[in-house]
């Protein structure tokens, strides 16, 4: 069952487009990251689904009926906003409770599903605290309690993990998921973060000014890159002009290059193209071997050891398991190679 | 404000508003207060001496009146000043950056008018002959002019004009900072825009309003004009009984006792004020 549905989402600033003709089927219970750089319209995606503005053209249904003009306090849906938005004037409890009160419901009724909601977000005991009194990564579960507060249809979350710190957020992330999967609630994500997007998604839209770029999973996004945005956007990828010659093969810096049948190749013959391979699928082999390339800076990163190379003007990273090329020094020359069933020819 | 020795600001610069207020503001107060106490000499001026003749006049039940007019009328004003100033700061904080310098180069020109101009201006536009009663003639709502001062009406139209900027630079600040995100976080969770305002908006901005409350209370109590132009004789509020007692009836010790007792009252309402004001901890 399809439960949120875009129908060519459009939303114009004056003349400027921030989201341009959006259709996108969202299945009951999936969680989806909505990535991409700032500006991208994300944001925007967002706050169209919320009923937070009202778009241009196009529509928003959820389980089959329209919610296009519906105001955000009938859409019984629950967000999380980028700053949060806690009520300072409001206890822990009184938070998480506010949807409910909102709605009617006896206070003592109230109080007891907020203690529950804090339980299950690690927060149990902290209801008669203020907002002030907690960090960070507390506020946070809060802000995430309260927007679950009413069993929502449809759960947004604008930019939720981005004020914390690099260890909590990927801890965050995990439980967010974890609790996402436990209540089976459809989840919307904005993030510019990849990592983030990987690590949590069912399903990854990768935006790029107001326009979806590539619908997939978050693998299916990180291999098979619908064009070279998306290759670039997605983790680091390898970026080469090249020229098409025919189906099984291309040139690249004057060199012929044989495809593997495992190649994916999304242009056809004579388009201008890009080889993009991604750094751990880059092989550096001895001079003459291959393109010509020189080592420009090694980078010990612990897990792995990254190579900086210059091929022709162009910047080629290469990945390897640390001290496996403990060979190799700064200016060395070596013949480049790239991994056969695992480059991708996209159109430039 | 700490105490760390190391501040930027020198400590003997506070020296110098210090010295501002002991000469512009407690020495005439303490002159005020020695007069206050002062013996009238009737038909003279008065000799420094100490009873509580003065004092002892008030306590009638014709000055007592006059009191509860001057509160009850700088009340009411404060309260419609705020009621009006509110939703337009709202209003004025979700107008464009320029639009936004505008009003309030407008509001601000407001201030730059005499309490006289104001008066004469509002008791003209209100008068039966060149008044506002002409126009709703013109327009068939009235069948013959008629005259809207002086009267109760006049002085607060009167008074919230003179005191609506005030109010607006006191709310235009903390309304601005005000996050939008938090009003829509309410819509999101069910809350109408009247709701998000009556149980988010509002109470995040009780302190400010609690504030331009007290200011447009204070300033309206020392207006003296105003009731006499606008208002009726028995909307004539303690200022202006000061001012007929200091000026025309010569008695400064009696208009002293008075402005002392108006201090008084304007301080207890004002800490009455913020003590309403204060926050009480949880609460839904």
């Amino acid at each position: 069952m399809t439960e949120l549905s875009l129908r060519g989402l459009t939303k114009r600033f004056g003349n400027h487009t921030a989201v341009d003709d959006v259709t996108l089927d969202v299945p009951d219970g999936s969680f989806i990251c909505l990535l991409g750089p700032s500006g991208c319209g994300k944001t925007t995606l967002l706050r169209l689904l919320a009923g937070l503005e009202e778009p241009t053209a196009g529509e928003v249904s959820v389980a089959g009926q329209d919610q296009t003009n519906v105001p955000p306090e009938k859409r019984e849906f629950g967000m999380v906003f980028q700053s949060l938005a806690l009520f300072p004037h409001l206890s822990v409890a009184d938070n998480v409770a506010y949807p409910l009160s909102i709605r009617g419901r006896p206070r003592a009724e109230s109080r007891k599903r907020a203690d529950e909601l804090l339980a299950q977000v690690q927060l149990a005991g902290m209801g008669d605290r203020r907002i002030h009194q907690l960090s960070g990564g507390q506020r946070q579960r809060v802000a995430i309690a309260r927007g679950l507060a009413i069993e929502p249809k449809v759960f947004l979350l604008d930019e939720p993990l981005s004020a914390l710190d690099a260890n909590l957020r990927e801890q965050m992330q995990v439980e967010l998921r974890q609790l996402q999967q436990r209540l089976g609630v459809t989840t919307v994500v904005v993030t510019h973060d990849q990592k983030e997007a990987l690590t949590m998604a069912d399903i990854v839209i990768v935006m790029d000014k107001g326009r979806v770029q590539q619908v997939g999973a978050p693998m299916e996004v990180y291999r098979d890159p619908a064009n070279a945005f998306v290759a670039g956007f997605i983790g680091t990828s390898n970026l080469l002009p090249c020229e098409l010659t025919d189906a099984s093969s291309l040139t690249l810096s004057g060199q012929r290059l044989a495809l593997d049948p495992a190649d994916r190749v999304k242009c056809s013959p004579g388009q201008p193209a890009v080889l993009s391979v991604r750094p751990e699928d880059t092989r550096l082999g001895p001079a003459g071997e291959g393109l010509e390339a020189r080592v420009v800076f090694i980078r010990d990163l612990g897990e792995s050891t990254q190579f900086v190379l210059d091929h022709d003007g162009t910047e080629i990273t290469a990945l390897y398991a640390p001290d496996a090329r403990s060979d190799l020094k700064v200016d060395d020359r070596v013949g480049l190679g790239f991994v056969p069933g695992k480059r991708v020819v996209l159109p430039a | 404000m700490s105490g760390n020795r190391r501040t930027v600001t020198p400590a003997w610069l506070a020296a110098l508003p210090a010295g501002w207020l002991a000469v512009f503001f407690v020495i005439p107060f303490a002159i005020m207060l020695a007069v206050s106490v002062a013996h009238r000499v009737p038909g003279g001026f008065f000799e420094m001496g100490f009873e509580l003749d003065s004092y002892r006049r008030f306590l009638s039940p014709f000055f007592g009146g006059i009191l509860l007019t001057s509160v009850l009328i700088s009340a009411a004003a404060a309260v419609i000043c705020v009621t009006l100033a509110l939703p337009f700061t709202l209003f004025l904080s979700r107008l464009r950056r320029r639009g936004q310098t505008l009003v309030l180069v407008i509001l601000l020109s407001i201030l730059s008018l005499s309490e006289v101009i104001v008066g004469f201006s509002l008791s003209t536009l209100l008068s039966k002959t060149a008044g506002v009663g002409n126009f709703f003639v013109w327009l068939g709502l009235l069948e013959e002019s008629r005259s809207y001062t002086p009267s109760l009406f006049a002085l607060m139209t009167g008074m919230c004009y003179l005191a609506l900027p005030y109010s607006v630079l006191v709310l235009y600040p903390p309304v601005s900072r005000l996050d939008p995100e938090l009003g829509e976080a309410a819509r999101m969770m069910g809350a109408s825009p009247w709701r998000a305002f009556r149980t988010v908006t509002a109470p995040l901005l009780r302190l400010p309003l609690f504030g331009a409350l007290i200011l447009v209370f204070v300033f309206t109590l020392g207006v003296y004009l105003l009731p006499q132009v606008l208002g009726q004789p028995q909307h004539w509020t303690l200022s202006v009984h000061i001012t007929d007692q200091a000026v025309f009836q010569s008695n400064l010790p009696f208009a002293a006792a008075m402005a002392v007792l108006l201090l008084l009252v304007s301080l207890a309402m004002v800490g009455l004020t913020l003590l309403l004001g204060r926050d009480k901890g949880a609460e839904a």
